[in-house]
This record gives C-alpha cells, sequence and structure tokens, in this order.
C-alpha cells in the first residue's frame, strides 16, 4: 500500500472534482437558472456574452475577482472570514459519495448516505457563524431563520434516506443503485420517499419557495447582507454545489443513478440530475415563497411524520411480505 | 508509522480547539471553536475502525449540538463580541493542580497493564450495530426512546413560555 | 480500506479549503483597498445603524434546536435498524415499532404544548 501514491491520486482527484463543482455546477447552473428562468417568464437571458450568454458566469466570475473585500468594522473578522469557507466545503465535500458509474465514485463509503446527511448539516454552523459574524441585525436575523428552516428540514430528509436505505439493505450509494437494478427504481416503491426528499432538498438549500431568509424584500439578503465580492460568490458556489448534490442523490437514490441501456453510465446518470435540476429550478420561477411559519409547519407537522410513518409502511410491508 | 502521524495531526488540532474554546473571551468564536476539536474526534473513531461513530459524531455534534449552543448563545448577551473577561484570579494554583493530576493520569495510563483483545473484536460497521442493538441490547435500546420522551417533555416544560 | 477510504475524505476537506481559499487569495491580490469609515459602516438601509445587533430574541428557536437534537439522535438509531432488519424478523420490526410510538408521542406532546408555534 504505497501510502504516498494514494495521496497524490486523492489531491488529484480533488482538484478535478472540485474544479468540475466550480464549473459545471455553480458557473454553469447559475446560467442555466438565469436562462431557465427567462423561458419560464417569457423573456430572453443573458445574451451577448459570449455565443448565446454562455460566457456570461465567466465574466461575472471575472468581475467578481477583482471586486473590493469591504469588512464591515463591527464585524468578527476571523469568523467572518472562515464561514463562507466552511460552507463552500461542506457543499463540496457531499460530493465524494457520488456515485457516476458503476466504478466512477470518489470513495464508495460504506456510510455513504449518512456521510452526505453528515455534511449537509455542517452547511448550517456556516451559515450561523456568517450570520453571528457580521454583527448586523439582518444577517444575524436571517441566520437564525436560515438555520431553523435547514435543521427543520434535515429530519424528513434522513426519513427519506432510511426508507430508502431500509429497501436497499445498505447505506452505501453503490449498493443503493444496485439494488435498483433487481426490482426497479425506487421512485416507484418509494414514492412517498421521492416528494419528501425533493421538499426537504429545496429548503435545505435555500431556494423559492422556501427562500425566506434571503428575499430581498424581507432581510435585505439575510445572512449574507455585510458579505461582498468574492466571498458572496463562495457562498453561492456552496449552495449551487449543495443543489446539485441534492440533485445527484435524489438520482442515486430514486431514479436509478447511473442505469440505462445503450448510453453510457456517466451520460446516464448526468442526464438525471440535470433533469432533477431542471424540475428544482421550474419550481423556483413557479411559486411564490412561503412565509417561515408555513414552511416550519410543512415541515414538523407534515413531512416529518409523512416520513416516520412511511417508514412503518415499510417495514411491514417487507416484513410481512 | 502513517498512522501515528495522522494521530499526532488529529490530536493537535482536537487540542488546540478545546483550549480555543475553553480560554476565549469571545463566546462566539469559543462556540465555533467546537466544530475543529468534534472533527478531531471524528478522527480518533476513524482510526479506530468505528465509521459508523464517526458519522454520527460528525451529524449529531457539529451538525445540531454546536447549532443549539449557537442558538443559545443568542438567546443570552454575551454575544456582542465583548471580551468576557474570566473573573477567577487563582491561575497559579490552578495550573499546580492541574500539573498534578495529570502526573496522576498519565502514571496510571502508562503503568497500567492493558489488556490485549484475543478473539476477534466485535464489527464497529453500522449493520454490526444495528445487530447488537435488535437482538442482545433490545432492552437498552427500547429504554433509550423513553430517555428521549422523558428529555424532550422536560426541556418543553422548562423552556415553553408560561400561557 | 476502511482508513483509505477515509484518508481520500480527509485529503479532499484539505484540498477543498485550500481551492476554496484560492479566489479570496486572488482578491487580496488584485483587488484595490480603500476603506474609508463610511463604507465599513454597517448596512442598515441606508441609515445610521442604531442600537446594538442584538435584543431579546425569542425562546422558539431555541425550541426548535432542541426538538431537532432529540428528533436527530432518534434518526440515528434507525440507520443501523434499516439495514438490518430484513434478516432479523419480525421482532425487529416490532422493536421499532414500539421506539418510532413513543418518539411520535413525544412530537404529539411537543405538538400540543406549542414548542412547534413560530407565532
Amino acid at each position: 500500500m504505497n501510502w504516498g501514491l494514494e495521496i497524490a491520486k486523492a489531491v488529484g482527484l480533488a482538484v478535478v472534482m472540485f474544479t468540475f463543482l466550480a464549473v459545471v455546477g455553480a458557473m454553469f447552473g447559475v446560467l442555466l437558472e438565469r436562462k431557465i428562468g427567462g423561458w419560464i417568464q417569457s423573456r430572453l437571458g443573458p445574451k451577448h456574452v459570449g455565443p448565446q450568454g454562455l460566457l456570461q458566469t465567466i465574466a461575472d466570475t471575472v468581475k467578481l475577482l477583482q471586486k473590493e473585500h469591504i469588512t464591515p468594522r463591527a464585524a468578527d473578522v476571523a469568523i467572518f472570514n472562515t464561514a463562507p469557507l466552511i460552507v463552500a466545503v461542506a457543499g463540496l465535500m457531499d460530493w465524494i459519495v457520488i456515485p457516476f458509474g458503476p466504478t466512477l465514485i470518489v470513495r464508495d463509503l460504506n456510510i455513504g448516505v449518512l456521510f452526505f446527511a453528515a455534511m449537509a448539516s455542517l452547511t448550517v454552523v456556516g451559515i450561523l457563524a456568517g450570520g453571528f459574524a457580521s454583527n448586523n441585525k439582518y444577517s444575524l436575523l436571517g441566520g437564525l431563520r436560515s438555520a431553523s428552516q435547514m435543521i427543520s428540514y434535515e429530519l424528513p430528509m434522513a426519513a427519506a434516506f432510511i426508507a430508502v436505505a431500509m429497501q436497499a439493505g445498505t447505506l452505501s450509494t453503490v449498493g443503493i443503485v444496485n439494488a435498483q437494478a433487481q426490482r426497479g427504481w425506487f421512485v416507484l416503491w418509494q414514492f412517498p420517499a421521492f416528494v419528501i426528499f425533493l421538499i426537504a432538498a429545496t429548503a435545505e438549500v435555500n431556494r423559492v419557495p422556501f427562500d425566506l431568509p434571503e428575499a430581498e424584500s424581507e432581510l435585505v439578503a439575510g445572512y449574507f447582507s455585510e458579505y461582498t465580492g468574492m466571498r458572496f460568490a463562495l457562498f453561492q458556489l456552496g449552495e449551487y454545489a449543495e443543489m446539485f448534490g441534492m440533485a445527484a442523490m435524489a438520482t442515486t437514490l430514486f431514479l436509478g443513478g447511473w442505469r440505462g441501456p445503450l448510453l453510457p453510465p456517466i451520460i446516464w446518470f448526468l442526464l438525471k440530475m440535470y433533469l432533477i435540476v431542471f424540475f428544482l429550478m421550474w419550481m423556483r420561477w413557479t411559486y411564490p415563497r412561503l412565509r417561515l411559519d408555513h414552511l416550519l409547519n410543512l415541515s414538523w407537522k407534515l413531512l416529518l411524520p409523512a416520513g416516520l410513518i412511511w417508514i412503518l409502511i415499510t417495514g411491514f410491508v417487507i416484513t410481512f411480505f | 508509522m502513517g498512522e501515528l502521524a495522522v494521530f499526532i495531526i488529529l490530536s493537535a488540532i482536537t487540542l488546540v480547539s478545546a483550549v480555543v474554546v475553553v480560554t476565549s473571551g469571545n463566546i462566539v468564536r469559543s462556540a465555533l471553536s467546537l466544530v475543529p476539536t468534534f472533527l478531531g474526534v471524528t478522527g480518533f473513531y476513524i482510526l479506530l475502525q468505528a465509521e459508523f461513530v464517526a458519522g454520527i459524531q460528525v451529524l449529531i455534534y457539529a451538525g445540531a449540538i454546536t447549532v443549539l449552543i449557537l442558538f443559545v448563545i443568542m438567546l443570552t448577551e454575551g454575544g456582542t463580541g465583548l471580551r468576557v473577561r474570566q473573573i477567577n484570579e487563582q491561575v497559579p494554583m490552578s495550573i499546580l493542580a492541574s500539573a498534578a493530576l495529570a502526573l496522576l493520569l498519565i502514571s496510571v495510563f502508562i503503568r497500567a497493564p492493558w489488556p490485549t483483545a484475543k478473539e476477534a473484536l466485535p464489527q464497529y460497521t453500522a449493520s454490526g450495530i444495528g445487530e447488537a442493538l435488535l437482538t442482545n441490547l433490545v432492552l437498552v435500546f427500547e429504554v433509550t426512546s423513553l430517555v428521549l420522551l422523558v428529555a424532550l417533555m422536560g426541556a418543553i416544560i422548562i423552556a415553553r413560555r408560561e400561557r | 480500506m476502511l482508513l483509505l477510504d477515509w484518508l481520500y475524505v480527509g485529503v479532499f476537506a484539505v484540498v477543498g479549503l485550500g481551492m476554496a481559499a484560492l479566489p479570496l487569495a486572488i482578491v487580496w491580490a488584485l483587488a484595490p483597498r480603500a476603506p474609508y469609515p463610511q463604507k465599513r459602516l454597517t448596512y442598515e438601509s441606508g441609515v445610521v445603524p442604531f442600537g446594538q445587533a442584538w435584543a431579546q430574541f425569542n425562546v422558539r428557536y431555541y425550541l426548535f434546536g432542541l426538538v431537532f437534537v432529540i428528533f436527530d439522535v432518534e434518526v440515528i438509531y434507525l440507520y443501523p435498524w434499516a439495514i438490518v432488519f430484513q434478516r432479523l424478523g419480525k421482532f425487529a420490526f416490532v422493536e421499532m415499532l414500539i421506539f418510532l410510538v413513543i418518539l411520535l408521542l413525544g412530537l404529539a406532546y411537543a405538538w400540543r404544548k406549542g414548542a412547534l408555534e413560530w407565532a
């Protein structure tokens, strides 16, 4: 076991994965969002920069790289600077357990799905840190509300994971995709879990209809009111990477991962993942925003009991039939 | 050899953040330093081949308990970043006492005849833990749910507003 | 191999931190730096900030966090059960049924006592 070689491989893989996420996830994702938003609202999205506006986000990134970093005088500098790093890294670590193909996975951890949930809950700490460090009423309130929302939706998400793990018999993501080979995609057998997971995933990444903590008319920009330039971009990178990660996990758990006839596995995986991303973006431009207490009621009083009861139903059916 | 290096790095991370937690005057910084401490402990669990426990350590401690502590800090008035001075003036005496305790503990640890396991160790994987919980330790498992219920009810009774 | 798996995770975390800090370093090198007091004032929609950033906040945040911790601990018992219950027979299902019913009772209690109300 040549540890030096393994470490070198790991570093290379990490660089490749993060570059992929930064380009395909964040930059292309932002562009996709603006184009889809334009299409749904019967207007054109970005058009001028590059052919059909494809270079828009690159131009935005170059612009952001030269923006001044303004640190408010009242902010706690150390925490203010590390909060975006926590959110970005937590969003990117999720991707270690996503299987792009039968062997195209960074590492197939035995506790794959649990690891994914753990990384998603680290994001909350970064957001709270950012809200606290800014020493600004809006940031603080936005951070607290965002944290309350995210923790409330982690439980239904975990319930969905558990229901799928029950049917697959393993927590490993590769194992779950393989289990769908025999009996069909879990979207058919575990449709309630699929619905619960999609709703919880939308709330976890603070997207409309659950984006009250960052709504402009409510709280300026919520927990990142005081963040300018590239630090803001890092928060957005973390959120978009996590959104793509949730979509990738939804394809792995429910839509059969990389499985499909004819085309190579990774193409199927990306197709399904982008389908879910399109669905999430479609929801954004269609639904109005939910009020915070409605949002929390939805999680605690509807989704969590529904998730737990679905777990019991799945267990009953599997044990007795 | 590699494991020893990893152990030393993890210990450094854990101990330095723990010291920051205890001595920092800024309470928010002190609470956020808990996160590297918990992540260091996660590393220790992995060195012990207990990956399920490592996963739930991150999920519960770094994810849920830290958030709860930050919420509680917000309820007090200490979060403005004021430096809270430790009012205890007995620093030399405490250094002496903790050094004496450290010496006692270290000598006990080094001299104790730790037995090594002769049979195969039980599996610390998720399925191993699950089997143990549901067959040998069933009563403990059910009592745990009662403990959680009591904790929930107690905390709600203490914390909710008077109606 | 277990340690190899997690070595990858550790390397990913370190490299991720480095690569996330890279744009910040580029900004530190390239961007202009011209702070003056008005620019560094805390943002409050264009007016001078009033008072401290803290007020006596509601206890509801704490209640949500608390109920979340309790249910999170419950969920971590569900994870190992989910993957072994198939081969342990009916008894394992009944045990978890009892566990979940007790905790659903807890949720109902929290609901009735208003711990889950935002207002």
